[in-house]
């Protein structure tokens, strides 16, 4: 691979890192060498906050990130099944006040 | 000849638009003279592999510098820097040349350098060492250790890499070593194929070397991809390679 292609997503919410819970506002997602699961290739995630830096890495095998994927539609709309329309606050509105 | 007498150092060394940066700096002792290498880091960074890689080549006699490609943003973990870097899209090409070329000047600058000086690189820093021994005028000789996208699909080409290093092959003015694995992807075979017959088109002098049962970064002694026969074998390679351009 030894690419720089990436696919980046605009998220809102928070990671625990080496320093405790941080705010994540970048997704930044490839599929290339990863630095410690003992793949050849792995599907990588960082979960970074634009401002300090900061991020969560999580490294997975390609099978692991599709049944991730796959998981978290599931728990998504098991979720939104049973919560739509509680009066849960708005992540947009959220996001822009933290 | 080896040298059991090293010295290594993280040295500033000035690179592009006469930016200082960070470079390892490991080096045979003795009065020399000595010829030089700069060794272009990976994707991942100016990591532990990288850095052992310049301690060896130390070893066999070489005054070798890695310079941090990355230091414009920022200190860390190696492996954050890289994904930094990453989520950036990299360095620029014509960044990336102006460091080496920086990183040359410094080793031409040692009191004990010889004044030959060669470039390696591993994985993107083989795409790196291409691109710098057809664009830098001054490189004595070249290793491209399974350099990916040599031949760059136009597709992904951009504003930081603007030109696939195969069009700058009219360009090369030293000798180049490549070494792949044979269950590559990027480059696979028939893209090492088609760099070759490039190279013996326009009359380049120039080795290639294929490995069966190696794909990519088969010296990487940390990745599952280390195959100890053929890395073994690779690695005499290039310090013979750089013995009889450099010596």
């Amino acid at each position: 691979m030894c690419s720089y292609i990436t696919e980046k997503a605009s998220i809102f919410g928070s990671a625990k890192g080496r320093d405790g819970w941080m705010r994540v506002d970048t997704a930044v997602i490839y599929y290339d060498h990863p630095v410690h699961v003992p793949l050849d290739h792995a599907l990588n995630i960082d979960f970074v906050d634009s401002r300090s830096k900061a991020r969560v890495a999580v490294e997975l095998s390609a099978d692991s990130a599709r049944e991730l994927v796959r998981r978290i539609q599931a728990a998504l709309d098991s979720g939104d099944a049973i919560h739509l329309g509680s009066g849960e606050a708005d992540p947009q509105q959220l996001a822009r006040t933290m | 000849m080896t040298y059991r007498d090293i010295t290594c150092e993280v040295v500033q060394f000035t690179g592009h638009n006469g930016e200082q940066g960070e470079a390892y700096y490991a080096r045979p002792a003795g009065p020399g003279p000595f010829p030089g290498v700069v060794l272009i880091h990976h994707i991942p960074g100016w990591n532990e592999f990288c850095i052992e890689a310049a301690r060896k080549l130390a070893h066999h006699g070489f005054a070798t510098i890695c310079n941090n490609l990355y230091f414009r943003m920022g200190d860390g973990d190696p492996d954050d820097i890289g994904a930094r870097a990453r989520a950036e899209g990299g360095v620029s090409d014509e960044q990336m040349l102006g460091d080496v070329a920086g990183a040359m000047a410094f080793l031409r600058a040692q009191s004990n350098a010889n004044g030959k000086v060669g470039v390696i690189g591993f994985c993107s820093g083989g795409r790196q060492t291409y691109l710098s021994a057809c664009r830098l005028p001054d490189v004595n000789a070249a290793v491209d250790c399974w350099g990916g996208r040599v031949i760059a699909d136009p597709a992904a080409l951009n504003a930081k890499q603007p030109v696939s290093p195969i069009d700058y092959t009219k360009d090369l003015n030293c000798p180049l070593l490549g070494l792949f694995g044979n269950d590559d992807k990027e480059p696979a075979p028939a893209q090492v194929d088609k760099t070759e017959a490039i190279l013996k088109d326009l009359g380049k002098t120039y080795e290639f070397h294929r490995y069966d049962g190696a794909g990519h970064a088969f010296f990487d002694w940390s990745r599952p991809s280390y195959r100890p026969e053929q890395a073994v074998d690779g690695w005499k390679r290039v310090i013979d390679f750089f013995n009889h351009n450099l010596g």
